[in-house]
């Protein structure tokens, strides 16, 4: 049987070139994410902006979308969000948070339940009052911080000091991107989104460590390979395995996104443009950019004489 | 790159790089995988798969399953134990109440009030101006030094050391007294004591909590403390949480006075009911209150059909009532709920047997909480519901069936894939793979972990990662032999050298799911859960049983070049 070689063996690609184009474009994306964030902003979901969100299904399999936001809009709870999704009638409804501390949100729930529920299932009902939203909020910023920190810590610990600063680098660059992905595709960005940030943050590094892994062992072998052919040469050494696995968790990835239900399919997409901003950034934004640290710096003092001998 | 450079790092130099003297005793470490190790390895995996057996049956089955096996086999050698599912997968409502401080501290005032009368009547000192309220406490003015010297060593005592189950005395006082100039007396609630009673109320909360959602007949209802002043109650199958919110956003303080005569002085002006909300004079004295109570019941009135609430007093509560509806014939109760006056019926005869009934214009559905209310005594403070999930029974199935099929996909993908790319070595991956996926099954049910919705998304998630293992492993292994080793010799190089990136690269991984699990919760958390025990069980079966399989599969067909 002929088996399937994703990519060629001996491979000797020049990525290092790569970087004339990544390094801009890489750029240029972070700082229009800033500005995006700034001014159109994240599409918060409940969880962070607190409200009431509400999905029916309607029990005759068809919804009426337009009556419902007309009597939607007529409770007086604000600008509501209605929209329909999936394809036996199901519909959402997002209330904004009511003035009036916790116990006003109660109010919507009960009105629209009185109003719906003839005609519809109440599929979801989540009501997040101003004090939860905003202890979420602050979960969530200091989860990113503190997973970026930790992970920086692991790098300090286990890795040269050049690397993992590249590696940090590299994870805050695909931070920065999903966040983008967030801004410009108006994904709700809610609790679960955190959850897909950290991973993507671990699948990062998981990406970079490789690859890193084995310049640095290449870098014990060939003493006097200038940076950018060693890190060629990692990136070469390690590619098969990075398509494999890369291509392996998107497969997934695409199981849950076609077949993974709706309420799960914001994460799953979510992830799979993570798996890719990952891939990415490990080639195109870690590696290069130690060309610009340095990378013998710390290295040639660790490394006894004797030994990277006998390894050449 | 010059081509100069190009052939040192692929030709000569890589093809030296092999270490002659380690060749015998890899050969030696690869292919010896004793009997017992073999035993010892399939051993931990049936016993780990197994453990999940219970999380595949539904509850009945596992109760015949428990009941079938013979009692004279030791319970801990039946796998018992099952993955509970979370709310947004079997359905029902989740609310999580904050106790109101602000109530609490409201109440506690008006308590510090009523002591501090007591004690002014007792030691027969006035106080200029009367009782002043202030923010968190009482002030009163004494000028004469000498009804002061008498009076502090009593308000004194009312300042209660707060004990602390764990540090023991903490020197702290519940109340702070302050001698001001002009003889002003101040006492205000400290901090710490507002944090000791909002501690208590929590605790006291739960119970109460717990005797109110039991009485309304819902299954293993969860009902747990969340941080300093929270109550998380979890309610399965639970599909529209308003009676639950309902029972639960009542107090339930009931206290019987009487209706103020006309030109009477101590007076609270309370909303009553029946009047459309219209507020009347209700005595301040409490006849009887909630506490008093042995039982409430709802029923109907057997003369005019309405719905009613019979209770019945205990023996304080019944001779106290007795007295009062004995010397006030003719006078109007009024039976006052969380300071609404929910009936107000004229005294028409004494009632000394103990028992009577609360009559108004109620519905079935009012006077059945009523009843609940009564029974399950009054909560220490409002609570506040801060936040509320409710996920119906469809949606939740739905979810479940989503899950199952986006499992099976994402398994069916990656095991072709596997398959085509490094054949034996594919399928053996696979294998690993089947048993990586049991194995968190296993250890869930041990853990009796909650399986939610993002879970299941961790699940395919760790499908696509778990073979990355063997992948970082394949990948190096065709490089060590196409650097020139032996299959075995490369085998063995594979796992050696690939195993220092597994850990690196499954490390960082597990700090980000760590911090996920400390800091999510509920469905997040489920993801984390199930994300750390991926990566724990990858390591072992990507390195252990794939090693193992490998090293069987050598001695069996004794290949000359490798499969892929």
């Amino acid at each position: 049987m002929r088996l399937v070689r994703l990519w060629p063996e001996n491979s000797r690609f020049d990525f290092m070139r790569f970087r004339r184009f990544s390094f801009p474009l890489s750029a240029l994306i972070s700082i229009a994410t800033a500005i995006m964030l700034l001014t159109v902003g994240l599409n918060f979901g409940i969880d962070f902006k607190g409200g009431t969100l509400m999905e029916i299904q309607a029990k005759s399999g068809q919804a009426d979308v337009a009556q419902i936001r007309q009597t939607a809009e007529g409770f007086g709870f604000g600008d509501v969000e209605v929209q329909e999704f999936g394809s036996a009638g199901e519909v959402s409804l997002r209330f904004p948070i009511q003035p009036g501390g916790e116990a006003a949100q109660a109010g919507v729930v009960q009105k629209a339940r009185d109003t719906f529920s003839n005609e519809y299932d109440f599929r979801r009902v989540e009501t997040v009052g101003p004090r939860v939203s905003g202890e979420l909020v602050q979960s969530g910023t200091i989860g990113v911080v503190l997973s970026v920190l930790a992970v920086l810590f692991y790098l300090w610990f286990r890795f040269e000091r050049e690397l993992a600063v590249a590696s940090i680098i590299g994870t805050l660059h695909d931070i920065v991107l999903t966040i983008g992905f967030f801004v410009i595709t108006r994904h709700e960005f809610n609790m679960t989104s955190i959850a897909a940030i950290l991973t993507i943050v671990g699948y990062s590094l998981n990406e970079t460590v490789v690859v890193f892994d084995r310049t640095r062992e290449l870098m014990r072998r060939y003493k006097t390979m200038p940076t950018e052919e060693l890190l060629n040469l990692s990136i070469n050494h390690t590619m098969s395995r990075t398509i494999m696995t890369a291509a392996t968790t998107a497969l997934s990835l695409l199981a849950l996104v076609l077949f993974g239900g709706q309420a799960i399919q914001g994460f799953a997409q979510v992830m799979l443009y993570g798996v890719v901003i990952c891939t990415y950034s490990a080639i195109c934004i870690s590696s290069p950019m130690l060309i610009y640290i340095g990378l013998r710096g710390s290295e040639a003092v660790k490394v006894p004489e004797g030994k990277a001998a006998a390894a050449e | 790159m010059d081509d100069r450079s190009w052939a040192q790092a692929w030709g000569r130099s890589a093809a030296r790089y092999v270490w002659p003297e380690r060749l015998r005793k890899v050969e030696l470490t690869m292919l010896r995988f004793s009997k017992s190790k073999i035993i010892a390895t399939l051993a931990f995996i049936i016993i780990g798969l197994l453990l999940g057996v219970p999380s595949l049956m539904s509850s009945e089955q596992r109760k015949a399953y428990l009941d079938a096996v013979p009692s004279w086999v030791p319970s801990w050698l039946v796998p018992s134990r099952a993955i509970v599912l979370g709310l947004d997968l079997q359905g029902g409502s989740h609310v999580l109440l904050q106790v109101d401080e602000a109530d609490l501290v409201r109440g506690q005032v008006t308590l510090l009030r009523d002591d501090v009368r007591r004690i002014l009547r007792d030691t027969r000192v006035a106080s200029q101006n009367g009782i002043q309220t202030i923010q968190r406490g009482v002030q009163i003015r004494v000028p004469d030094a000498a009804d002061r010297e008498r009076l502090m060593p009593r308000l004194r005592e009312l300042a209660q050391p707060i004990s602390n189950a764990v540090l023991g005395q903490t020197g702290d006082s519940s109340i702070a007294l302050n001698e001001g100039p002009d003889g002003v007396i101040t006492l205000t609630l400290t901090d710490a004591g507002i944090n000791d009673r909002v501690r208590r109320a929590v605790d006291q909360s739960i119970e109460v909590i717990r005797r109110r959602v039991d009485a309304t007949g819902t299954t293993e209802p969860s009902i747990q403390r969340q941080g300093a002043d929270r109550v998380l109650v979890q309610v399965p199958g639970l599909q529209d949480p308003q009676q639950l919110k309902a029972l639960l956003g009542e107090t339930g303080n009931l206290e019987f006075r009487l209706l103020a005569q006309p030109g009477a002085t101590d007076v609270d002006m309370l909303p009553m009911r029946e009047a459309g909300g219209q507020r009347v004079p209700v005595e301040r004295r409490v006849i009887a209150e909630g506490g008093d109570l042995t039982d409430a019941q709802a029923a109907f009135d057997p003369q005019t059909n309405q719905p009613i609430v019979n209770f019945r007093f205990n023996i304080r509560g019944a001779q106290r009532f007795g007295q009062a509806t004995t010397e006030n014939l003719g006078r109007q109760l009024a039976i006052v709920l969380d300071n609404e006056v929910i009936s107000a019926p004229t005294i028409q005869s004494p009632i000394t047997g103990g028992s009577g009934q609360i009559s108004g214009s109620f519905t079935v559905e009012q006077v059945n909480n009523l009843a609940v209310l009564l029974r399950s005594g009054a909560l220490p403070a409002k609570l506040t519901i801060v936040e509320e999930r409710t996920v119906g029974p469809g949606l939740g199935r739905d979810s479940i069936e989503a899950g199952k099929i986006a499992t099976y996909v994402a398994g069916i993908f990656v095991v072709l894939f596997m398959f085509a790319t490094y054949g034996v070595f594919g399928l053996i991956a696979n294998i690993a793979l089947l048993v990586h996926v049991g194995l968190i099954f296993g250890l869930m049910s041990v853990l009796e972990a909650t399986l939610t919705l993002p879970g299941i998304a961790g699940i395919v998630l760790t499908i696509g990662t778990a073979v990355d293992s063997n992948v970082l492993i394949y990948e190096r292994i065709r490089e060590e032999v196409r650097s020139g080793r032996s299959i075995v010799s490369g085998i063995q190089a594979g796992f050696d050298r690939a195993f220092a990136t597994i850990v690196d690269s499954n490390s960082t991984m597990a700090i980000a799911a760590v911090i996920l699990f400390f800091l999510g919760s509920g469905p997040v958390r489920g993801f984390a859960v199930v994300f750390i025990l991926g990566i724990l069980t990858t390591v072992i079966t990507a390195v252990t049983l794939t090693r193992m399989m490998i090293a069987l599969w050598y001695q069996w067909m004794r290949p000359k070049a490798l499969p892929f």
